[in-house]
């Protein structure tokens, strides 16, 4: 027995969580071998993450045992877990933005009263050297890109002497390449002798990198298997509980006329730098276009200009509008969104914080649903009644789950927020749509559900405009892809006609025509 | 490489957060937090020296034992509601005026001018509702210069809204001292208000009482029926949100900020037509800090500031009482508010979380 | 040349209990609670620094030995800040433990600090029959020290050697937490906490024990500023609603000093100058109560002036006002 269990960094038996009434795990169990690299896979919502946080020592467990390197072990506390030897690289990075590398990579640490940095920059070359990264110890966070965030994530955990490393969809913020040499990294660390878990739902990441997968559907555990034992098709199934082809549609719609012309369009921050630097594109109807781009190179700048939230400092914004029975195009720059709304332009999006923008947390459906639309009611009072009937509309045609309508849309799931949001966008007929990471953090059946949605708006005419962050998403839903770097557009692509790796290129070199002509003289 | 076993620790409780408890639950809650806060003022007391019980009643009878004493419970509860009412116009959109004390005394001294200086010229029936417009123009307008600032450049509303309490009060110092003080006195005060001047009594109270009642159900409908309220609620929940939906953010603000400063400037009026018959720099008396508890423990409810409203006066009224029966400083109504503030902030937690005892061990064995 | 030499003088003086509030503020804020009950905790440590002496002293007079002056001058320390931290641990426990809204909070402490302080230094009067003053020993503990040599020494003497014992024990605490918040390992940790609380909890700092520290040690140096309005602005007598306003100007000091104790130094004495400006600086047919506005209106000033020149540095800590729940969902 004591001979077995050493040959595992950590067994994870029976594991119970629970949320209030939500039950985030259920009696998994799951073991990671010493020097393996081990995929957790689940969909959106299956407690992949859960599970983990109770290994780094975000959460408790309410019951359950968790032995590591075969001595059963309590977890109480993130110290707990990095004293044990895990270290966990967190989605959401968890770096201190005002901090330099170094100092997040020591921060919490005991030692002396003083941090000698010298000594810290010294060991931190050493491991970066050790593993081939690429770090400044001086640098501030803030001043980072995502790739650079998480190094430092994984060079914060490696520091502590991490000898288990869990990693949280590590690849959902990288381009192809950036993909790629984390994986290198990865299996460096591998023959080292660390042992690696890595959380994800893509399945293809699966294939090429995992030793074994253990595989989570609705918080519990469903089996663990040897990697080169299986196909994407059998983990599909086992992931979702049916078999289902997890192709996403792409109907044939004739494109039809410009709905929106973007022309120059350049917008600043807050701290004068420029989101977007003269962007130029037109939307049509009846087609989807995706928008790539790695995280803040100016999608959200650029949704909330087109949606007349975003201050616009050069170029236009034009919308196909009727005027006077003739069709032009109206400018919307400088316009108030009621303006706006006056001159028969219309215009929906979904916004990237559904419940920080698209949607008042603490209210009801029904008070959601007359958000962007309760001006109309003539005087003083608002009218409850149409948007009532909406919202009992929404409910019945896009299977909403909810006690009813008077509930706080903050304690639905994920999926059902979304339904809510995206339903009363597409009630009031826009003719122009534009959806912010419209699946992010949704289940299967949610996401194909949206995707329905989208591809429905399209057949009717309405010129879809998607920005997602999932290449492969974007690459079957889209009839065309305009990839963002900096806030510039560096192309406009074909999604049949392309690979994920040339759009990855795209997606960080701003001036990739000039590069290569540099490259030919 | 050797890892400090820690296979002994375990966290006794955790904490989870819960869903929504029924609202008898949350009222009981409520109730326990308030015994509470009851109790560990009856240790004070206890400590000092008294029976706590016999303070108690004294406090109650103080406040409510007779028609006289009924009658300064509820012109102390007036101000306050209305000034409360005022706040929570602010606070729901999550604008932090604390400011509202200023507001009154700008309030009293724009009506001031009018009732000082002008109740003979122009009838009684003219005087009354200019000394109102008046009252309710001061505190809006010292309402609208934070608003302005915040709306515009994010100033912080907290402090802003503080110091111009302080200034409002050097104000009135400066025109008790100058051009307002009362003419042959040797002191820096004003005069009393001439007859004409001040409010009707209705019940014995000036019927700003009535106002204050009817302000409470227009303020229900203004929250929860119009248009406006809706934009407040959503300015209040998110900036971001509001934007989104196409409300003028830095409009809505300043809106508010000028009615929210209104009310505590009527309430201002009223305290110097209706009460005190002129201004001192106690005029405000710290109805504006009240205020906030006041609007906060009633969750801005309007009906529930009503309630709120009148139990604060009680404590104040009979603190007033056991000052001279007891001996006890009249600040201890201040103790005790702060007491039950603390008691009701603190008992939300176990509204909103539970301690869960942890099972880790027994439940896999 | 003398009269601002006076002046500067006076403003140190002046200043100091800012300059106390204002370093226990920024103490608080950088890990992550803002405080809006300096006032209350002020207001309790005026009133606790002013009662341990008293009580000593009417100790001292029942055995019948002279009351000795430093041993007042130590209890008044020692009080005031176990009072000014005794509030604070209120206003931890509910928004750390707790989790209450921290403006509410603060306010309440306002509220329930002004009340504690106001109604024992009533209290404590009528037991005295009247008022509550303290003797001469007690008075001269708090008296500007003459240091042989270096007091007298011309203009230098008077500007630096000749302050009561609490003015170098402020300046003192500013440079020591500036040390502490650039240097240490600890203070590191604690702008983590104050930052980004999620992280600083991943990277294995003990959250809440920081935010308790820092909020409760902060308190207690405010809770010795209050003692300093009691002890020295109104010379060892309770004077009613002896704190008015300080407690809240520290707070608005905090955002002038951009959270750097040594900054606050020098906010301190430019804010402690404009409160006694009037005894120095007449300008004709200004009246008196205007020069009372003056901090207020420099306070707003400075507010809107930080408010339009946002920089990314020297901010207030970023998870400022809001509640760290680890397993919040």
């Amino acid at each position: 027995m004591e001979e077995q269990s050493v040959n595992y960094a950590v067994r994870m038996k029976n594991i119970t969580k629970t949320f209030g009434k939500v039950t985030a795990n259920h009696g998994v169990s799951l073991e990671l071998r010493k020097g393996e690299i081990l995929a957790l896979l689940g969909e959106n919502g299956s407690g992949k993450t859960t599970l983990m946080n109770m290994l780094s020592g975000i959460y408790f467990p309410d019951s359950g045992s968790i032995e590591v390197r075969g001595r059963e072990v309590a977890i109480c506390s993130p110290r707990d877990a990095f004293e044990l030897g895990i270290g966990m690289i967190h989605q959401h990075f968890k770096l201190v933005d005002v901090l330099t590398a170094a100092e997040n990579i020591v921060l919490g640490l005991p030692g002396g009263k003083y941090v000698d940095r010298k000594q810290v920059n010294k060991k931190v070359r050493e491991i970066s050297d050790r593993y081939q990264f690429d770090l400044n110890p001086r640098k501030k966070i803030y001043n980072m890109s995502v790739s650079e965030k998480q190094t430092v994530e994984i060079l914060k955990a490696l520091y502590r002497g991490a000898e288990i490393l869990i990693l949280d969809e590590p690849t959902a913020v990288l381009t192809p390449q950036e993909t790629e040499k984390l994986f290198k990294i990865l299996r460096n660390m591998k023959e080292d002798g660390k042992s690696i878990l890595i959380i994800t739902h893509k399945l293809h990441e699966v294939m090429a990198i995992s030793d074994r997968v253990t595989v989570l559907r609705k918080g519990e555990c469903i089996g663990t298997i040897e990697t080169a034992a299986t196909t994407q098709e059998e983990l599909t199934e086992n992931m979702v509980g049916r078999p289902i082809s997890l192709a996403i549609q792409r109907p044939h719609v004739k494109r039809g006329q410009e709905m929106l012309k973007v022309v120059d369009l350049t917008c600043l921050r807050p701290d004068r730098v420029k989101a977007l630097n003269k962007v130029s594109f037109s939307a049509y109807a009846g087609e989807i276009l995706g928008i790539a781009g790695i995280a803040g190179s100016g999608q959200k700048e650029l949704c909330e200009a087109i949606a007349g939230l975003y201050p616009v400092s050069g170029g236009s914004i034009l919308y196909n509008c009727q005027s006077d029975g003739a069709q032009v195009m109206e400018n919307i720059v400088g316009q108030r969104s009621d303006q706006i709304f006056r001159k028969g332009i219309s215009m929906a999006f979904v916004p990237e914080d559904r419940l920080g923008m698209g949607l008042v947390a603490s209210m009801d459906m029904v008070d959601n649903v007359m958000l962007r639309s309760y001006r109309q009611a003539p005087g003083i009072f608002v009218d409850r009644k149409r948007p009532r009937e909406i919202s009992e509309k929404l409910i019945q045609e896009l299977e909403i789950q909810t006690p009813d309508v008077t509930t706080p849309v903050r304690r639905l799931s994920g999926g059902n927020v979304q339904k809510i949001l995206l339903g009363r966008e597409i009630a009031y007929g826009p003719s122009v749509l534009v959806v912010a990471y419209p699946v992010r953090g949704l289940d299967i059946n949610s996401s194909y559900k949206i995707y329905d949605m989208l591809n429905e708006q399209k057949k009717k005419g309405v010129a879809v405009i998607f920005v997602g962050e999932d290449l492969d998403v974007l690459m079957e839903i889209s009839d065309r892809i305009l990839v963002l770097c900096g806030g510039v557009v560096s192309g406009v692509v074909d999604p049949k006609e392309t690979t994920k790796e040339k759009i990855g290129l795209l997606m960080i070199q701003a001036d990739g025509e000039t590069q290569g002509e540099e490259a030919k003289a | 490489m050797s890892r400090p076993g820690n296979e002994q620790k375990k966290p006794f409780i955790h904490m989870v957060k819960r869903d929504a408890l029924s609202s008898q639950k949350q009222w009981l809650i409520r109730g326990i937090a308030l015994m509470g806060a009851l109790l560990a003022g009856a240790l004070l007391i206890l400590s000092l020296g008294h029976n706590p019980l016999a303070v108690y009643r004294d406090m109650l009878v103080g406040a409510l034992g007779t028609p006289t004493v009924r009658r300064e419970t509820v012109k102390i509860a007036v101000p306050l509601l209305i000034t409360a009412i005022g706040i929570s116009l602010a606070f729901k959109m999550q604008f932090w005026n604390i400011g509202a004390e200023g507001q009154a005394l700008m309030g009293a001294v724009c009506a001031g001018y009018f009732a000082f200086f002008q109740y003979d010229s122009m009838p009684r029936l003219v005087l009354i509702p200019v000394m109102m417009l008046a009252g309710m123009a001061g505190g809006g307008l010292y309402g609208l210069i934070p608003a302005l600032f915040k709306a515009k450049w994010g100033t912080n509303e907290t402090l802003f809204t503080l110091m111009l309490n302080y200034i409002a009060l050097a104000f009135i110092k400066y025109l008790q001292n100058g051009p307002w003080k009362a003419p042959h006195s040797q002191f820096p005060k004003m005069s009393m208000l001439d007859d004409r001047a001040r409010l009707t009594k209705v019940l014995g109270v000036h019927w700003g009482w009535i106002l204050a009642l009817l302000l409470v159900v227009v303020a229900y409908f203004y929250f929860t029926r119009t248009k406006q309220g809706y934009e407040i609620a959503v300015v209040g929940e998110s900036r971001d949100t509001a934007r989104y939906a196409g409300i003028n953010v830095s409009f809505v603000m300043i809106r508010t900020m000028v009615l929210s400063g209104a009310m505590a400037g009527l309430a201002g009026m009223l305290q110097l037509t209706g009460a005190d018959y002129t201004i001192t720099e106690g005029t405000a008396g710290g109805v504006g800090f009240t205020a906030i508890t006041v609007a906060w423990m009633a969750k801005m409810n309007s009906f529930g500031m009503l309630a709120v409203a009148v139990f604060i006066a009680i404590l104040e009224r009979g603190s007033n009482k056991i000052q001279t029966t007891f001996k006890i400083p009249a600040s201890a109504a201040e103790v005790l508010t702060g007491l039950i503030l603390f008691f009701m902030l603190g008992c939300e937690f176990f509204i909103n979380y539970k301690l869960v005892r942890s099972r880790g061990k027994e439940a896999d064995a | 040349m003398n009269t601002l030499l006076n002046l500067l003088v006076a403003a140190a003086l002046a200043g100091t209990p800012l300059l106390l509030g204002t370093l226990g503020e920024i103490l608080t804020e950088k890990s992550g609670n803002i405080n809006l009950g300096v006032e209350g905790m002020m207001f309790m440590g005026a009133i606790a620094g002013l009662a341990a002496p008293f009580v000593y002293e009417q100790w001292a007079l029942k055995v019948e030995s002279a009351p000795v002056g430093w041993i007042g001058a130590f209890l008044a320390l020692m009080a005031s800040f176990l009072a000014g931290a005794l509030g604070a641990l209120i206003y931890g426990f509910l928004t750390i433990t707790l989790r209450a809204n921290q403006n509410v909070t603060g306010l309440t402490l306002t509220i329930f600090g002004t009340g504690v302080g106001n109604f024992f230094g009533e209290y404590l009067g009528s037991r005295a029959g009247g008022y509550v003053a303290l003797g001469d020993e007690m008075k001269s503990a708090f008296a500007n020290l003459s240091i042989p040599g270096l007091s007298q020494i011309p203009v230098i003497g008077k500007l630096l050697f000749q302050y009561n014992w609490v003015v170098y024990f402020a300046i003192a605490l500013a440079l020591l937490m500036n040390h502490f918040f650039k240097r240490t390992r600890v203070g590191l940790n604690l702008r983590a906490v104050g930052e980004d609380p999620a992280a600083a909890d991943a990277a294995g700092i003990h959250v809440s024990r920081y935010k308790y520290m820092a909020t409760v040690i902060g308190g207690g140096v405010c809770g010795i500023g209050g003692m300093y309005m009691s002890m020295v602005t109104t010379s060892c007598v309770w004077v009613h609603n002896c704190v008015s306003g300080y407690g809240w100007l520290a707070v608005a000091l905090v955002i002038f000093a951009a959270w750097s104790p040594a900054r606050a130094l020098l906010a301190a004495l430019i804010f402690g100058g404009l409160t006694v400006l009037r005894l120095y600086l007449r300008i004709p047919g200004m009246p008196m109560q205007i020069y009372e506005m003056f901090p207020f209106i420099a306070t707003i000033l400075v507010l809107i002036v930080t408010s339009i020149r946002q920089s990314r540095e020297n901010v207030q800590p970023k998870s400022c006002g809001f509640n760290y729940f680890r397993e919040e969902r």
